[in-house]
Parts: C-alpha cells; structure tokens; sequence
C-alpha cells in the first residue's frame, strides 16, 4: 500500500499518487502536493480546488471544459495555474481520483 | 506558519510531473486531410488530449481537412454513409445514399456526441488555442479551395507551406500523426 506522509498524517494514495479517500484531504496536503509541480497556490488556485472536491461528490464527471464553464477560470487560465496537465495536476492537488474523460 | 513535511521518495514513474518525466512524446504534430465528423474530431480529440497531458501540439489542415477550420462549415460537417462499411452493417448501402439521409446521420451522430458532452468543432478548436495548441491551414490546399484568411475560424494561425509546417514540428520528441 502507498501512503505519504504529509503533515505527519498517513494519507493513503494510489500508484500515481492520487488520494485514495477525498476526505484525508488538507490544504497542507494541497500544498505539498503543488509544490511539487512548482506551484505556489493563491486564492484563484483554492477556489477551484474547492470547485473540483465539490462537484466531484457531487458525482460529476470532471473536464476541463466543464472547469472553464465554471465561472471561477476559463481553459486559458486553468491551464496557467495549472500547468502541465491541468485537470491531472489540480485533481490531485484537490485530492480527487485522476480524471478519466478524454474531453 | 512553517509546517514540517515528511514525504517518501518518489518511485513510481507517475508520480513526477510531466515535465519531468522522461517521455519520449514531447509533442505532436497531427495533420488532417479529411473534413468528415469522425475524421475532424479524431485529430481534434487527440490534439486536446495531449495537451490535457502537458504535451505539445500542433493541427496542420489540408485538402478536406480545411473543412473542420472553415467559418460556414466547421460546424456542420457530415459523416459518411456510403463508402463506410463500419456505418450501419445491416443497412444496405444504397439507402446511404438517399437524399437527405446523409446530413440525418450527421445529425444523429452529433446529438450523441452533445449527450457525450464533447464540444462542437468551433469550440474544440477554441478550447485547443486557449489550451496553447497551434492551428494552420495549409497553403496549397486553400489556394485549391480558394480560401483566404478571412474564410478560416480566427484561432487559426496561419496558412503555411509544407516546409513550414516541418519546421514547426522539429525538435526532440516530436512526432507526426496523419489522418
């Protein structure tokens, strides 16, 4: 079993590094995470976190287009604060699975 | 506040971001030469998808591919129902080729694709330039068709030669996908 270790809390995650439970999630985590991709999180950032860990319990399949139909960034934004894969990076950031739509 | 962080050593491949991975598909250059749906939303699909994936890539259009980047028909493209034996297996062929059967497939096809929540081309083809996706239309091509500038939808960047279109895929991981 994978698990790290991140504010000396075992959070357990999958072979790519996702959370396997949402609800270990913490900003420490969030940051930890971000600052591996070299991503120093503002307020924009947590907001659509916050965006992401919402809609997916609420069950939503996640895409980037439906990231930029939120009010929160368009595609151009999102793929400025996340760079390098938006909806991968922030999805695990946000400590929800990896993001199956190919859309 | 200072916030102590312990974490394991990264092993898993996976796990490191994409820019630091060591893959061997940096980028992509995907060149379409046909203008029906399914063709257009392969090269569209795949263009986006690499670029979800912190990839590189460009779309070169040409021939009927100019189709999918063109104002008046980039969102009323056709799928074909003659000529493609994977279209209904148990329809005979002729009756593809009734009038109006054609642009109801189309149709059809489209709407499913609406359900599938997969965009329109018009905005496929925005949602790849705001993602930093690249799109020419080739040179040759639009001369043949009579096609200028002003013809193509406004994220297109140009309309290049062939040599242009190689010089922007140069460099180390690119690769070229055609269809």
């Amino acid at each position: 079993m994978n698990t790290l270790i991140v504010n000396r809390q075992q959070v357990e995650v999958n072979d790519e590094g996702y959370m396997k439970n949402p609800a270990q999630w913490t900003t420490e985590w969030a940051n930890q995470v971000a600052a591996e991709y070299g991503i120093m999180l503002t307020d924009k950032h947590m907001e659509v976190l916050n965006w992401l860990r919402k809609k997916q319990a609420e069950g939503v399949a996640l895409s980037i287009r439906k990231v930029g139909q939120s009010g929160i960034v368009d595609i151009k934004e999102f793929y400025q604060l996340f760079p390098g894969g938006p909806l991968k990076v922030s999805s695990k950031i946000a400590g929800i699975p990896k993001p199956v739509s190919c859309i | 506040m200072v916030q102590t962080i312990e974490r394991e050593p990264v092993t898993s491949k996976q796990n490191v971001p994409v820019e630091y991975r060591n893959d061997k598909v940096k980028k992509v250059m995907i060149i379409c030469s046909k203008g029906t749906l399914e063709d257009v939303y392969a090269a569209l699909i795949m263009a986006n998808g690499a670029l979800a994936d912190g990839r590189d890539a460009k779309l070169f259009f040409t021939f009927f591919g100019l189709d999918a980047i063109t104002k008046a028909k980039a969102d009323h493209l056709h799928t074909a129902t003659v000529g493609n034996p994977a279209f209904m297996p148990a329809m005979p062929t002729m009756l593809g080729g009734l009038p109006g059967f054609e642009a109801f497939a189309s149709y059809m096809m489209q709407k499913q694709m609406d359900k599938m929540d997969i965009p329109h081309v018009t905005e496929f083809v925005q949602m790849i330039d705001a993602a930093g996706g690249e799109i020419y239309a080739c040179k040759l091509a639009a001369d043949m068709f009579k096609l200028e500038k002003d013809d193509f939808l406004p994220e297109v960047k140009g309309i290049i030669t062939v040599g242009d279109m190689y010089a922007l895929a140069d460099g180390e991981g690119s690769h070229f996908i055609f269809i």
